[in-house]
């Protein structure tokens, strides 16, 4: 038996210990936000946050998860209300929109421990996640607009909602 | 278009109030009496207006990322004259009414201008005669904003949704006498509006074909022979279905005929032969697929290898080339006269994948002889079609919901992963999802063919071109060129040099090849673009001078077939100015390049600067981009979005190929067929040349030109000109 937070919520899972987490929070949990892109490690599709650090759920088994706390685009606002995602909106990022939650995730670890990031510092954080679209500059932008956010609302750059059940 | 032009209007009140307006398909009984009856027809794009002034319209175009979605209904609203705050877009499912639903070929724009525009101003007018017949006032008092219609002098006026029941009684307009707008009265056309999905994917919802649940689903993964045409003799079936939530295993064979050269589309076999694994989860299938084991009858093609390849092709560059595809003038004549300078030199470059983020995959269920799909393709008919023939049920039987997919680039085109999902939900009598892994994708796309061109050319002493020859190797058999593995006569600069020849022979070739983003365009443009150069700095000449000057000895505009020079010139001299060319000074190991391609009706014109180090690191700095796509950039945001991703999308081609061994595609993932990541990313300045012509696409067009301005300038920094792709066989990668 597994146990895992995910998004605030407690799970057990007593599946196949290997099933990467990819699968477990998208077919067993019916978190679908999470994407699965190369199964390899190389893409970022995946990347969910496992105890704040960015990770790539498609490599990272049940077992290696059990008691960590995990959070997913889900997690990140279920209404949109994530300065990083506002800030996704108002810039139009997407094309496709299918590494979005990747790259969303990725950058919300980034801002979580610098809040005012460089370009170098987008760059280096987000480098492993790719577009296939080519939105990067948008990506950036959006970092950048995001950070701006947060400051003028203390506390909103976190990625686990303190206290709140989770999805 | 034609669907268009066998289309009328029609109206009709609603129940519960409001009115809807549509383009309907022509029937003649309908024809003649707009508000007849038959209450079952419906149109092919419609605008309803709710009582509360909410707008819906129809989007019937499958979205596969191109951001189309907003387009049509943002043309259809500005000519109604409301605000897009009330404009709801609703996504269509595969349905005959609406006419062809096709995603490709940047054709969204130009065959929806005028039609689009007609139907939301035929309804704008439908709501005045309302009005003025509810105010007794001549209709030349009344005017219209944001969903209202206004009459000025008395200070009345009343909204759309309390117009709209009685404007269903009012006299439907013929499509080609509704008054459109002058185009300074554009409110929306022209503003940016926002992607209507982009919620849903910032907050993670389910929206994607790979999200589709159905109760009772199996999932499957199926394994195809690693080479094309191959097909399994035995598996070790009775060990795989014994694994731990394993449901079903199975060979499947096809109506592929191995070995036989097949011309996609039409030909599409659809399914290929394999083996299924149908488990109650993907993981179950996909890790009882580490333990299938497999015995293949490999076919005709299990030898086939990217080194033999190339060896053949260049034993038949020496020798004369099997056909002709353009001659004009006499070439020979010019290059053994003597009095001229002769440029003689081979570009080669490879296959390489679509590789759209958002493998291939398809949920699908089969019930009773009727199939119900839900799946991303960006040919939704061709699917319907493929699947009916595969299943042997009508097409009437199938049931296809467009679901949004991660990318198309042109891999969508081609639904052979509906075929799988609905052969295996037939065979296993249960709704099943099909997903690919990234190495199925890999090993079973339908690549951008690779090819050989053999390039001399004259230039006389001014330093004029005067002569130019191609012979290009290619895949095919006789004088049928593999699907999208052709070369078109009237590539440039066929019709602007005096003495031309363009010739062709063709390899046999045991692989899938098929259309991806500006199909050809996308590595031709690199190929002539960059030799266009090489002559520029052969005649010591400025290569946007050289350009201007060979663009100057065009036939004149208007000739069919033939990119409009002036056009060209338009974006060229516009590019020239925006990147500061030739009148910057550059640091060291820095330098410019240059280029200009015509796909898809578009005109576009690029500059990269680079600075290459001496371990030949290429540092992207800056790219500008100028377009010409006619008079309107409808929606400038997502314009320059589309752009910018072609551009990242070009300089990803630079760095990837697929190639064969025994047969099979070498590369299985996204290390070994690279994308260009954020840091590798330059920044991308996007300009429009508004010029008098109407609307055409973008998503296309925009990708060509960087190809060869990224060469053309590592070729002014270094002296290197790049004649192989990926440029690492060169020794050359993005820092
Ligand atoms: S799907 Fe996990 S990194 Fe690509
Ligand atoms: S938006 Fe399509 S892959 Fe990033």
């Amino acid at each position: 038996m597994i146990n895992l937070t995910i998004n605030g919520k407690h799970h057990q899972f007593d599946g196949d210990p290997d099933m990467p987490v990819l699968w477990l929070l998208r077919d067993e949990l019916n978190l679908k936000g999470t994407k699965f892109g190369c199964g390899a490690g190389l893409c970022g599709a995946c990347t969910v946050l496992v105890n704040g650090e960015p990770t790539r759920a498609c490599v990272t088994s049940a077992s290696d998860a059990a008691n960590a706390s995990i959070t997913t685009i889900e997690g990140l606002s279920r209404d949109g209300s994530h300065p990083l995602q506002v800030a996704w909106e108002e810039l139009d990022v997407p094309q496709c929109g299918y590494c979005q939650a990747g790259q969303l995730m990725s950058a919300s670890a980034l801002l979580a421990k610098n809040p005012d990031p460089s370009d170098e510092d987008i760059d280096t954080a987000m480098d492993g996640n790719l577009c296939r679209c080519g939105t990067y500059i948008r990506i950036r932008a959006a970092i950048h607009k995001a950070a701006q956010l947060g400051k003028s609302k203390p506390g909103s750059l976190a990625t686990v909602p303190a206290g709140k059940d989770g999805y | 278009m034609q669907i268009h032009r066998r289309s009328f209007l029609r109206a009709s009140a609603l129940a519960g109030g409001g009115f809807l307006i549509g383009l309907y398909p022509k029937s003649s009984a309908l024809a003649q009496n707009p508000r007849a009856g038959d209450a079952s027809l419906l149109p092919s794009d419609f605008v309803r207006i709710a009582p509360d002034g909410i707008v819906t319209i129809t989007a019937r175009n499958p979205e596969t990322g191109q951001l189309s979605r907003n387009m049509l209904p943002m043309m259809i609203a500005d000519e109604l004259d409301v605000d897009w705050k009330d404009v709801r877009i609703m996504q269509a499912d595969l349905d005959d009414k609406y006419g062809i639903q096709f995603t490709g070929g940047s054709t969204a724009t130009p065959n929806n201008w005028d039609p689009m525009r007609q139907i939301g101003g035929a309804a704008r007018q439908m709501l005045v005669a309302a009005a003025s017949q509810t105010w007794s006032v001549p209709e030349s008092e009344c005017t219209t904003a944001s969903g209202r219609v206004i009459h000025k002098v008395s200070g009345r006026s009343l909204c759309y949704g309390e117009l709209s029941s009685k404007a269903a009684t009012m006299p439907v307009p013929a499509l080609k006498s509704v008054k459109l707008k002058d185009p300074k009265d554009y409110r929306i056309i022209g503003t940016t509006t926002r992607g209507v999905d982009t919620k849903d994917i910032v907050t993670g919802t389910p929206i994607f074909s790979i999200d589709v649940t159905v109760p009772g689903m199996l999932y499957a993964v199926y394994q195809k022979c690693p080479v094309y045409g191959g097909k399994p003799i035995s598996a070790n079936l009775d060990a795989i279905k014994a694994l731990k939530g394993v449901r079903h295993a199975f060979m499947v064979q096809s109506l592929l005929v191995p070995g036989k050269f097949i011309n996609f589309l039409n030909d599409d076999p659809g399914l290929e032969p394999g083996v299924a694994i149908v488990a109650e989860s993907w993981w179950a299938a996909k890790s009882a697929r580490e333990k299938l084991e497999v015995k293949w009858d490999v076919g005709n093609w299990g030898k086939q290898d990217s080194e033999d390849i190339a060896r053949r092709a260049d034993e038949i560059s020496k020798r004369p080339a099997a056909r002709t595809l353009r001659k004009d003038g006499d070439v020979d004549a010019v290059f053994q006269s003597g009095d001229v300078k002769v440029v003689e030199t081979a570009y080669v470059f490879p296959f390489i994948a679509h590789a759209p983020l958002e493998p291939q995959n398809c949920t699908a269920h089969y019930r009773d002889g009727k199939l119900e799909v839900w799946s991303s393709t960006q040919t939704p008919q061709n699917g319907r079609q493929i699947v009916s023939r595969v299943l042997g049920i009508p097409e009437g039987n199938i049931t296809l919901h467009l679901v949004r997919g991660g990318g198309g680039f042109g891999r969508r085109l081609y639904n052979d992963y509906i075929c799988e999902a609905a052969w295996i939900s037939k065979t296993v009598g249960a709704p099943v999802k099909v997903l690919w892994t990234r190495e199925d994708d890999f090993a079973h796309d339908y690549y951008r063919a690779g090819g050989f061109q053999h390039l001399k050319a004259a230039l006389d002493k001014n330093g004029k071109l005067v002569a130019w020859r191609d012979h290009f190797i290619g895949y095919g058999e006789g004088e049928t060129f593999t699907h999208t593995g052709h070369l078109d006569p009237n590539e440039f600069p066929s019709r602007f040099v005096p003495n031309f020849l363009m010739q062709a022979s063709v390899m046999p070739l045991g692989l899938k090849t098929g259309a991806l983003r500006a199909p050809r365009s996308n590595v031709y443009a690199w190929v002539f673009q960059s030799f266009i150069d090489e002559l520029a700095h052969a005649a010591s000449k400025d290569p946007v001078q050289f350009r201007l000057e060979l663009l100057s000895a065009g036939p004149p505009a208007g000739t069919q077939g033939v990119m409009n020079a002036e056009r060209m010139m338009g974006v060229l001299k516009l590019v020239a100015e925006k990147s500061g060319w030739g009148k910057r000074s550059l640091p060291k190991c820095t330098a410019m390049g240059v280029a200009f391609y015509f796909s898809h009706r578009g005109y576009f014109a690029e500059v990269a600067e680079v600075t290459v180090w001496p371990d030949k690191k290429i540092k992207v700095n800056k790219v500008w981009v100028a377009g010409d796509i006619g008079s309107q950039v409808i929606n400038p945001g997502a314009a320059e979005n589309l752009t910018q991703g072609a551009v990242v999308d070009g300089m990803s081609e630079l760095l990837q190929e697929i190639t064969l061994k025994n047969g099979g595609v070498v590369q299985a993932n996204y290390d070994e067929h690279p994308l260009l990541s954020m840091s590798q990313t330059p920044s991308i300045e996007v300009h429009y040349l508004r010029s008098n012509n109407p609307p055409t696409g973008l998503g296309e067009p925009a990708l060509p030109p960087i190809l060869p301005a990224l060469c053309n300038a590592v070729f002014a920094g270094t002296g290197e000109r790049i004649r192989t792709l990926p440029i690492t066989k060169q020794g050359f990668s993005f820092a």
